[in-house]
């Protein structure tokens, strides 16, 4: 067993509580000795493999799969056909939609789940897929979203009764538009433009996968599957499979990277789960990067329309309306009562007088997800729209675009804040934070420079966004996930020696719970880190909780361990009053120790309290021995963590190609419990939003092909193309969290695109007109927009 | 097929298919589970090895064309519960999250200190740039192999 203890620097910085710990996790991640899903190998494990769908609508002719059956190696091809009496052909998504599991009447993306082979091996499997023959006939496709519902559409959901169209989910909207129509008519400027959130992935780095192990004899079910939800996840399989909920067991062990890719549940999971229950044996299914690409759970795919306006310098209102393409199933990922997800927290970081936000949802024959990718609900695109608009607005009132920020924030008196849409941000100092980027980037100078470039003939831009971020969802009296409450738990034990396990129901993806969690119990109690083991990723030691997407896990599973800590503390207390003979009343609490007042010499330290409640010595009236506490936590509200972004870009003028230079982001996340992961949270995703600006793009041609089904196509940031960043921060504490965290995760990645995006028009503005172009921002699109030639097709 | 290839300095022979890629035969070895697969198209580097020194994408090589070669992965960069500098680095910098990609950042970063031993964070950028990371933004993976020559460099000199 290697421990952190093997590296020599662990004894060097042993805070107690919060601060720059190095992480538990490494010790096992250096050494290569991670278990990711893949790693697991158990005894008579057979492989699944996929057929997918070549079309992007088709009728299913024929599914003859006898040449596959031949094959020496392959023990079982699944149809839908065996699935439908399983009772297994369709599965609920979690946006109450269905989806199949393998298509029996027709394919309605490319991509789509056809057949599931089993073999002796992954190398068979996969041969054995090339050798079952589908006859199809294919039908038109739907492929832009804007034509979705046109009357000549080819109605893509005939599984569903009533369906008449390609309407996803009916028309949704929040805030006042006849206030918002006021805000208009009495304004001095309007803007308006069509922005489009092009459709991008998570990809993380490990793919998608599954080992369903069923015992017939016990009737258990284990599932080994690095999913961001397993908790979640079992529920779901109770209802699917129609399985007892305590005979179901997830695990799942090290995860390569979730980004929201890993928060649905894939046709892929239920056939494993089908093999093994029929098999007996466990069944192993991971897919291959093409797959993750072209099936799994995309984000964004929003077509905006965005109107903005100002009076008397200052903006007033803002009128959004948006075509969502959710693709052939609607999975997408939200809250039940959002079916846009908290998307209308468009109207940003600024005091409104109104606005007014409408979301349809579509279906095409595309990929079913909608999922966040490292986005809290759909508040990246949110972002990303209302800071094109600011931009755009600055631009046209020949304003600077931070000036119009500044005088357009809601001030940190006016906090708690009610925003046009009804969202209750809860703390904040914008201008601050602005200032303290505006003061890192050297704006001023920056300014300066681009003046000098562009007489030169050098195209420099310099882009800003401010975003605000809902995260920690949530308040179970506002929302739920498929019924269930966004709440998590946390399972404290202290055993007799004071060394402690917390039960966490977040789950990590790399965001280094086994050490920030543990930092909340030893600032809690006062014991070392080290003490402190994290036990998370396995249903059966861990308690219920929705787990970790939305920036959840600090705002929710923090805040639940930070309670449990203080019930082991307050029991503590009592445990201590017996043994220094003394009123609870009169004992004051210093890290790690319960002393009298007045008399500090007269204390007991936390280790000496818990060997005293396992011991046989006395104990308060009426108490049970131990000292081990559990709590659910319900967040009273979303936390809204916000930051000021600036980015530095060189355009090359004559091949249109972006570098970003330089980039600065001062995020403000409330108190920060581990700042080195914090600042690794944000490095990430800065380098995911500068994909997402410039490189990563899911396309599709007329007939509905995916055009980037691979890394060869679809373009993930290496470290050439990411600068190195420059970070700064200020902080204010949430006033309603226990320990004034607000989560970080996901603002790199939705504050990001907008400063790049803006950066690049800010390079282009001048010297060439332009005003906008749709990420991302490749070389063939900017060198199109420098032309002023339409975007050239992709 | 029969193909025997040195890895981490045991020779390990076994029937295989003639199309049988090189990740996987490591992975096959018991132990060797450290070099990963993750992109199929030589794109992402989480599956690099040292071959003779050389780092290679083992996603793209088959194991038969390793017959006779010496493997490394990143099992071996520990000897004697002595940890490489690099991996020290990566866990002084923090270089590295989910984990993933992190044995094929640690490999790519030791056959650089072995050609390269003071590269610039520039050179050390474009040694990276075969490889794909989703975590970390590359910036403390760079700093982390920096941190690592320095001190090399500096062990060295006590030498």
């Amino acid at each position: 067993m290697t421990t952190i203890e093997n590296l020599p620097n662990a004894e060097a910085e042993r805070p107690i509580g919060f601060g720059r710990l190095k992480r538990k996790e490494d010790a096992r991640f250096i050494r290569g000795k991670g278990t990711y899903l893949d790693d697991i190998r158990l005894p008579g494990m057979l492989h699944g493999a996929v057929l997918r769908s070549p079309y992007a609508h088709a009728r299913i002719v024929s599914i003859d799969t006898s040449r596959a059956l031949a094959h020496p190696n392959v023990v079982a091809v699944i149809t839908a056909k065996d699935l439908e009496t399983l009772g297994l052909a369709w599965m609920p998504t979690i946006s109450y939609d269905t989806q199949a599991v393998l298509a029996g009447d027709k394919v309605r993306f490319q991509g789509q789940e056809v057949a599931f082979v089993i073999a002796a091996d992954e190398y068979s499997a996969n041969d054995a897929v090339q050798l079952i023959d589908v006859e199809y006939d294919p039908l038109p496709a739907v492929v832009n979203a804007r034509k979705a519902l046109d009357p000549d559409a080819t109605l893509i959901r005939d599984d569903k009764e009533g369906q008449r169209d390609n309407l996803a989910s009916p028309l949704w909207e929040a805030g006042d538009e006849e206030a918002t129509d006021r805000a208009f008519a009495e304004a001095d400027t309007v803007v308006t433009r069509d922005i489009i959130y092009p459709r991008c992935h998570p990809a993380p780095l490990e793919t998608c996968g599954m080992i369903a192990d069923f015992n017939p004899e016990t009737g258990q079910l284990d599932i080994y599957n690095g999913n961001q939800a397993p908790h979640a996840h079992r529920t779901v399989y109770a209802h699917v499979a129609g399985l007892a909920e305590h005979m179901i067991r997830i695990k799942t062990q090290d995860i390569g990277g979730g980004f929201g890719n890993k928060v649905p549940v894939y046709p892929g999971y239920v056939c494993a789960i089908a093999g093994s229950i029929v098999g007996g044996v466990p069944v192993k299914w991971i897919e291959n990067r093409t797959e993750n690409l072209v099936s799994t759970g995309f984000a964004r795919d929003y077509v905006m329309r965005a109107q903005m306006c100002a009076k008397d310098g200052k903006i007033t209102g803002l009128r959004v309306s948006v075509i969502a393409d959710h693709g052939a199933f609607d999975s997408t990922a939200q809250p039940t009562k959002f079916p846009a997800g908290f998307f209308h927290i468009v109207c940003g970081s600024y005091d409104l007088e109104a606005s007014h936000v409408q979301v349809k949802a579509v279906y095409t024959n595309k990929a079913p997800g909608g999922v966040a990718y490292r986005c809290s609900f759909r508040i990246t695109e949110a972002v990303y729209l209302v800071e094109r608009m600011v931009d755009a607005l600055a631009r046209e009132m020949k304003v600077d675009p931070i000036e119009l920020r500044m005088r357009s924030f809601i001030k940190p008196e006016q906090f708690p804040y009610e925003t046009t849409t009804g969202w209750t941000y809860d703390s904040g100092n914008y201008a601050e934070t602005m200032r303290v980027a505006m003061e890192l980037a050297g704006y001023e100078d920056l300014r300066r420079e681009q003046a000098e470039k562009r007489a030169r003939g050098e195209l420099m831009g310099i882009g800003v966004s401010f975003f605000t971020e809902g995260v920690g969802a949530g308040p179970r009296k506002h929302m739920d996930i498929l019924g269930l409450s966004m709440n998590d738990g946390a399972d404290l034990r202290i055993h007799p020696s004071g060394k402690a396990v917390v039960s966490i129901s977040a789950q990590t993806q790399g965001q280094g719970h086994e050490t920030t969690f543990a930092q909340i119990v030893a600032e809690e109690l006062g014991i070392p880190p080290e003490d402190v083991q994290v036990r998370h990723g396995d249903t059966d030691r861990s308690p219920y909780g929705l787990g970790t997407y939305g920036s959840r896990s600090t705002p929710v599973s923090g805040g639940a361990v930070a309670i449990v800590s203080r019930k082991v503390r307050d029991k503590a207390r009592l445990i201590a009053a017996t043994m220094l003979e003394a009123r609870p009343e009169d004992l004051a609490w210093e890290k790690g120790r319960w002393y009298v007042k007045g008399d500090p010499e007269k204390g007991a330290l936390i280790e000496e309290i818990a060997e005293r409640a396992y011991s046989g010595e006395e104990l308060p009236d009426g108490m049970e021995g131990g000292l081990d506490a559990q709590v659910i936590y319900d967040p009273p509200n979303l936390t809204y963590p916000y930051g000021a972004y600036i980015a530095v870009v060189d355009v090359d003028p004559d091949t249109g190609h972006v570098k970003v230079r330089r980039f600065i982001a001062v995020d403000d996340c409330g108190v920060r419990i581990n700042p080195m992961i914090v600042d690794g949270q944000i490095h990430g995703g800065l380098a995911e939003g500068i994909g997402i600006a410039l490189m990563e793009l899911l396309s599709f041609d007329e007939e509905g092909n995916c055009l980037n089904s691979s890394f060869m196509d679809y373009l993930i940031p290496t470290a050439l193309e990411c600068p190195d960043f420059e970070l700064g921060e200020t902080v204010t504490p949430c006033p309603h969290h226990p320990l004034g965290a607000k989560g970080v995760g996901e603002s790199p990645n939705v504050g990001s695109p907008p400063a790049i995006v803006n950066a690049v028009i800010d390079a282009l503005y001048d010297t060439h007109g332009v005003e906008h172009i749709d990420m991302p921002c490749t070389p063939a699109r900017v060198w199109a927009a420098m032309q002023g030639r339409p975007e050239p097709p992709q | 097929m029969n193909v025997s290839i040195t890895v981490n300095g045991e020779q390990v022979t076994r029937e295989i298919e003639p199309r049988q890629l090189l990740v996987h035969f490591i992975r096959d070895t018991p132990g060797l589970t450290g070099t990963h697969w993750g992109c199929d198209t030589s794109n992402c580097g989480a599956c690099v090895v040292l071959m003779d020194g050389t780092p290679v994408k083992s996603c793209t090589i088959l194991a038969a064309m390793c017959e006779g070669h010496e493997i490394s992965t990143v099992e071996s960069l520990e000897v004697d519960g002595k940890l490489d500098p690099v991996q020290l680095g990566f866990h002084e910098h923090h270089a590295l999250q989910c984990g993933f990609c992190t044995p094929g950042m640690l490999m790519t970063a030791r056959a650089l200190l072995n050609e390269s031993p003071d590269p610039t964070e520039e050179e050390i950028r474009i040694a990276i740039s075969g490889g794909i990371c989703r975590c970390t933004g590359y910036k403390n993976i760079v700093s982390a192999v920096r941190w690592a020559a320095e001190y090399e460099a500096a062990a060295r000199q006590e030498v």
